[in-house]
């Protein structure tokens, strides 16, 4: 089984109801998205999955240098940024992609399918 | 005498490189070992085969020495578990069947360079390389690219198919049809940057159509009952076939309409209408309706099989287009209609047709080329010359752009 985590991209700047356009639409997206959890849960793919407060909420941290640097708002400048996510195990990119295609269905966001490393990655990092 | 050797090698090249890197890929679950193993063992076998002569069976000969390739490599390999790994592998016990409706090493080998994961530069390159077996450097000078970047994209895809868990197998039954639709683009993209190069004039290009033929004719061995499928070969062979008199040696493209029929090959246009008339008989008892290869491989077929230009049925070339515009109502399918129907109808109904499409090809070089032709036999001298100028302007390949070219001078005089 593979590691996967399903990323879901949604606009900068929020309404009042999240990503959505309405309440209902809100509701509906909710309502769907907890059904889709429901099922990886059920089919054993569920690892974790949380949706993300809006990236204004964020603070970035460099703590490389002496003193820890503080900066107001997300790492990146971008237009969207993740709105929250699904972290799933699967047997190949396959069945990941299909969850996926589920899971943006659900929850009415595009979603970046990326694979965890390995511990087999791992090892031939430093094999080589 | 080494040369009958030579050409002896080089099919038993083209006829098992897929079967050799597909098999080791099965069995050792790694593209890179496989493709390199695949590479050695066929150093081997020329320097033996030079010597010894080509064996009984060269196949299971290149199979045995590429899978001894592989397990010295992965002995050499300092991994911890490697000799383990390596002895369990001396014996091919992975199983052969359950993974998809089809079993064959070489069609995973196809679904997996062609995943819809890769960008469709990676599967191009991936295939020509570990399913047709080309060198990196035949791909990068194919594409017009420097060796080093096509080797770094091989690269990068190979570590994503790893990386990401992209599966080497045969999708399902349902998925297959899907799947194949971009199997089926990769093939006929090689196709036609054989066919129609975007620039440069290296021959290597003619021999792209050649090799997507080859990847077409794998495919049809192993889906022989998938219509596009076979409709797609049928179209590679009869497009194919009027290669040499398309673009003859002195470098300006010759129209369909005044190619010399003689020198088309006969052998390939015959082995496509077969498949033609093979595909209209399955429809016929009930297969599922042609798709776009299919209806394309039918028009070419129509084209080709007129004695002379004027004698062609334009009407079922119409009929034709119709059939594809309802499936793939894109504006590309539409020009081609438009210019048939021109054929058919006279001149000016086809411009109307062809007018409509402005906004959506107004940077195809094909729009201003078909309206330039039209305005001309309209005698609308000024407006043709200005949409030969354009078409100019946008064509990127030589021989068209000398053609077009030719065209507006004429009307200039």
């Amino acid at each position: 089984m593979a590691r996967y985590m399903l990323s879901v991209f949604g606009p900068t700047e929020r309404t009042d109801f999240g990503d959505y356009d309405s309440k209902e639409a809100m509701l509906q997206a909710f309502a769907d998205t907890g059904a889709f959890n429901e099922k990886l849960e059920r089919e054993g793919y569920f690892v974790f999955a949380d949706g993300l407060s809006a990236a204004t909420n964020a603070t970035t941290v460099d703590g490389r240098g002496a003193q820890p640097v503080f900066t107001d708002g997300p790492y990146l400048e971008t237009k969207e940024h993740v709105g929250g996510f699904w972290v799933i195990e699967a047997p190949d990119l396959d069945v990941a992609l299909a969850l996926a295609a589920e899971g943006s269905k659900a929850c009415r966001g595009r979603v970046e399918v990326r694979p965890f490393h390995t511990e087999q990655d791992i090892q031939e990092m430093l094999g080589s | 005498m080494t040369a009958p050797i030579d050409e002896a090698i080089a099919r038993v090249h083209h006829d098992e490189w897929a079967r050799v890197v597909a098999g080791l890929a099965r069995r050792f679950g790694d593209l890179d070992v496989a493709e390199d193993a695949t590479a050695e063992a066929f150093a081997a076998a020329v320097e033996h085969w030079r010597r010894n002569g080509v064996p009984p069976n060269p196949g299971g000969w290149l199979i045995i020495t590429a899978t001894r390739r592989a397990i010295d490599r992965l002995r050499r390999e300092s991994h911890r578990d490697a000799k383990y790994q390596a002895a369990s592998m001396l014996i091919d016990n992975s199983p052969a069947v359950a993974d998809g409706p089809i079993e064959d090493d070489r069609l995973r080998l196809v679904f997996t360079c062609c995943h819809p994961a890769l960008s469709m530069e990676a599967r191009v390159a991936l295939t020509l390389r570990l399913v047709g077996g080309l060198t990196v450097g035949e791909i990068a000078s194919a594409f017009l690219v420097p060796e080093t970047t096509l080797a770094q994209r091989i690269t990068r895809a190979k570590r994503k198919i790893k990386a990401a868990h992209i599966p080497y197998l045969v999708p399902s039954a349902t998925e297959v049809q899907r799947r194949l639709t971009g199997v089926l683009a990769v093939v006929y993209l090689i196709f036609n940057e054989g066919y129609l190069p975007s620039g440069g004039d290296e021959n290597l290009r003619t021999d792209l159509s050649g090799e997507a033929i080859r990847l077409g004719r794998l495919l049809r061995e192993l889906l022989p009952s998938d219509g596009e499928v076979t409709g797609l070969l049928a179209l590679m062979l009869l497009t194919g076939a009027r290669h040499a008199a398309r673009v003859p040696p002195d470098g300006e493209l010759v129209t369909l309409g005044d190619q010399d029929r003689s020198s088309w090959d006969r052998d390939q246009l015959v082995e496509g209408w077969a498949l033609v008339r093979e595909r209209l008989a399955a429809v016929d008892a009930g297969a599922a309706p042609p798709g776009r290869y299919q209806l394309l491989a039918a028009v070419n077929s129509v084209h080709t099989y007129a004695p002379s230009a004027n004698r062609t049925d334009w009407s079922q070339i119409v009929t034709l287009y119709d059939r594809l515009v309802e499936i793939e109502p894109s504006p590309v399918v539409r020009l081609n209609r438009a210019v048939a129907l021109s054929e058919y109808d006279g001149p000016a109904v086809g411009l109307a047709e062809v007018d409509r499409l402005t906004d959506a090809l107004a940077d195809y070089h094909a729009f201003h080329a078909a309206r330039a032709h039209l305005l001309r036999l309209l005698g609308r001298t000024d407006e043709a010359v200005a949409a030969y100028d354009t078409a100019i302007r946008l064509a990127g390949n030589p021989a068209e752009q000398r053609y077009l070219a030719r065209r507006r001078d004429e009307l200039r005089r």
